[in-house]
């Protein structure tokens, strides 16, 4: 039972993290149709600049662990979403209304490009970080296991529950959040009654990148150690979460999001770490046998 | 799209330098900044000079590229279709061409050992394409995880032959059979699925059979992979220096001096055989019925349902051709290679030969070959720029897509149609 608690916790915060990247994903496909393939990469380029600026300010700042994540974090997110604006601009709107797969080879290339620019940028090492929220809460204990709930996995928590509001609040109430909903149901109708379409997708592409950032910042101090390379597998994990919730559902893509991270910690909590993620991939497979739209989306009604 | 705006000298300026500005804010963390691990613990090192360096080369770059478009100098962006369209009548001349130029190629003067590997790199990747044109180009379906039905080839190849010592012969096919089967297997379940879910799907499945080949030890031996894989022999004929007992090697039989470049050769045009063979294959069935259910569907999936095509079946005779093709290319690498690993099956290897079909112009048999030699030819040559190669790669791929986004050679049209058609 404890054990068992100690499992779900982590899943939590781990499904937390592959929430956040999935929103980029599910807003993305929802909007043009196309697997962003360079979003985990936007969330890796988010983990270096957060490291990056979390130890500048730190050193400036004199040592204040509180300011320098503060700061660390808004410098992570506009940085961040520039790249994500600079990728879609680059890579994707000249490909807008291209052949359906061009914009995905697209995608794939800047990945490879982002990944390896940031490998000879700043190394292929693996970058340490030693913890920098420390401490916890224990929640039971027992003779054999203590369940504790850390300071940092509450923090994760409470900061994607209110983004996650924040940012329904800005797609169910806001202009822009109409100007983008109405986007994704008709580009070329949005157009026609004056929304400015390039603009709503830069934007939706500002936002999916800056929350990929907080993800990058988050797994930053969770696991403490970062690399060129933790895009990939996590950028595939929050892109299945996205399809097991319902691509293009925004509720969807954060109730896949933490189905896939307690998946994984579950599993390599009681079966094997080696093949968790044969886990994830499974589950997805078996969902979309059952439910081909996922959990959340609307079935796709096809007209003739 | 460019030539009808005109731009000023002013507008040309401003452009320039605000993609300067522009480049100056995304290098500034990545390159203006560098992580330095020491020892003790992680610290920053400056390097603002790059910033500024990044900033300038945008600038003059964008500021090069809107005065080529003021005077109207911009090369012509519509060359390839040109080209294709011009290829319509040369293209039979052509391909006749290149296969001749193949077969001889390793015996022109120029040639070398590592010419003719490289070479047989291409060739690879070539066999790999068109077994995939079968499946995305032909019947439209996308598959991001082809690299699996060649690590399915490879380790079926490497674990019958160290296991039971068949002879590569006898192992190609039953490789094809292996992984067409694995195709059958895979593709069932999830075939009903569309568009990007089966992609993603598709996806899962290269991961997992990459993670089972990581873990199951006894049988893949993990990541240390499997080494010692038997070489091919040329009817029986091996490419040693010296025989097994009783038997005679391949420079004996036919009287000349061993050397090693004979195996190299002989490996190339097994290669370029089997790749014929795919070519050859894909062109014939694209006339039978079911190469023309294939293009049926990829045009429209509900008009095939209500003339009672099934597209369940359809789509899985697809998918397994194009695995046993993989499968074949499996086991012809790790022959070559003598040793696999699951870094080999990784999931840059399907979007390499992902994006060579669709960079090709999806269907296009000679695009294919013109993009492998573009993708992993090229780079080829490029090995000592190591670290550089890849990021050259990746933008290659991004150009490449910007300038034709559909294909080197456009996208051919099915081969069959009613009225007006070929």
């Amino acid at each position: 039972m404890e054990y068992f608690l100690q499992q779900l916790i982590n899943g939590i915060t781990l499904g937390a993290i592959y929430g956040l990247i999935a929103i980029g994903y599910t807003m993305v496909y929802g909007i043009i149709g196309m697997i962003n393939f360079a979003h985990g990469e936007i969330y890796m380029l988010g983990a270096f600049i957060s490291l990056i600026a979390y130890l500048i300010t730190t050193t400036i700042g004199g040592g204040s662990v509180a300011i320098g994540l503060l700061v660390a974090l808004a410098v992570t997110m506009v940085f961040t979403a520039l790249w994500g604006w600079a990728v879609e601009r680059i890579a994707y709107r000249p490909l807008r209304g291209a052949p359906k797969l061009a914009p995905l080879i697209s995608a794939i290339g800047m990945s490879i490009v982002l990944q390896n620019f940031t490998q000879i940028s700043q190394g292929a090492r693996v970058k340490p970080l030693p913890p920098v929220i420390k401490g916890g809460v224990t929640l039971m204990q027992s003779e054999h296991f203590t369940v504790s709930l850390s300071y940092l996995q509450i923090a994760i928590v409470l900061l994607t529950v209110a983004l996650m509001a924040a940012f329904t609040w800005v797609i169910t109430r806001t202009p822009l959040g109409r100007a983008q909903r109405a986007t994704e149901q008709d580009m070329k109708m949005a157009a026609l009654l004056g929304v400015n379409v390039d603009r709503v997708v830069s934007t939706t592409f500002v936002i999916g990148a800056a929350l990929a950032a907080v993800a990058g910042l988050m797994v930053t101090l969770y696991y403490g150690v970062i690399d060129f390379y933790i895009g990939f597998l996590a950028g595939i994990k929050a892109f299945t979460a996205a399809v097991l919730g319902g691509i293009g559902s925004l509720p969807g893509a954060m109730l896949g999001g933490l189905l896939i991270g307690l998946i994984e910690a579950l599993w390599s909590g009681y079966f094997s770490i080696e093949y968790k993620d044969v886990a994830a991939f499974s589950i997805l497979v078996l969902v979309l046998l059952f439910r081909p739209t996922g959990l959340l989306g609307r079935p796709e009604v096809e007209k003739i | 799209m460019a030539a009808t705006r005109s731009i000023t000298w002013r507008g040309a300026l401003t452009d320039a330098f605000v993609g300067g500005l522009v480049a100056a804010a995304l290098a500034l963390p990545m390159l203006g900044f560098r992580l330095v691990d020491s020892a003790l613990a992680l610290s920053v090192g400056f390097r603002l000079d790059w910033v500024l360096w990044a900033a300038l080369v945008v600038f003059a770059g964008r500021l090069a590229l809107n005065l080529l478009r003021m005077t109207g100098g911009l090369p012509d962006l519509r060359l390839g279709e040109r080209l294709s369209a011009r290829m319509g009548n040369t293209r039979h001349w052509a391909s006749w061409a290149m296969i001749g130029f193949a077969t001889v190629l390793p015996f022109l003067p120029f040639s070398d050992r590592s010419l003719v590997d490289k070479a047989t790199m291409v060739l690879i990747y070539v066999m790999l394409g068109w077994g995939l044109n079968i499946v995305v180009g032909l019947a439209g379906l996308l598959d991001l995880g082809f690299v699996a039905f060649y690590a399915v080839g490879a380790y079926s190849y490497a674990l019958l032959s160290t296991t039971f010592g068949w002879s590569f012969w006898v192992c190609l096919p039953l490789a094809g059979l292996f992984a067409a089967g694995f195709g059958v297997a895979l593709g069932f379940p999830v075939l009903r699925l569309r568009g990007d879910y089966l992609a993603i799907v598709t996806l899962g499945f290269g991961e997992i059979i990459r993670v089972i080949l990581q873990n199951w030890q006894d049988l893949t031996g993990g990541p240390a992979g499997i080494s010692g894989i038997p070489r091919p022999t040329l009817f029986g004929l091996p490419f040693l220096a010296r025989a097994p007992e009783g038997g005679q090697t391949f420079a004996e039989f036919f009287g000349l001096k061993f050397s090693g470049d004979h195996r190299v050769i002989f490996l190339y045009f097994v290669i370029l055989m089997l790749a014929l063979l795919t070519n050859l294959f894909t062109l014939r069935i694209r006339r039978l019925p079911v190469g023309r259910a294939w293009e049926a569907l990829r045009e429209d999936e509900i008009a095939c349902r209500s003339l009672g095509l099934n597209p369940t079946t359809i789509k899985l005779s697809a998918f397994a051709t194009g695995a046993m093709f993989a499968g074949f290319a499996g086991s012809f690498f790790a022959t070559r290679q003598g040793f696999i690993s699951p870094e080999s099956f990784t999931f840059i290897e399907s979007a390499v030969i992902l994006a060579i079909v669709v960079l090709g112009g999806m269907g296009s048999q000679v695009g294919v070959v013109l993009a492998a030699l573009l993708l992993v030819g090229l780079p080829e040559w490029f090995r000592e720029l190591q670290q550089y190669r890849m990021l050259a790669f990746g933008g290659a791929m991004v150009l490449i897509m910007l300038w034709r986004p559909s294909g080197l050679l456009s996208s051919r049209s099915p081969t069959i149609s009613l009225g007006g058609g070929k």
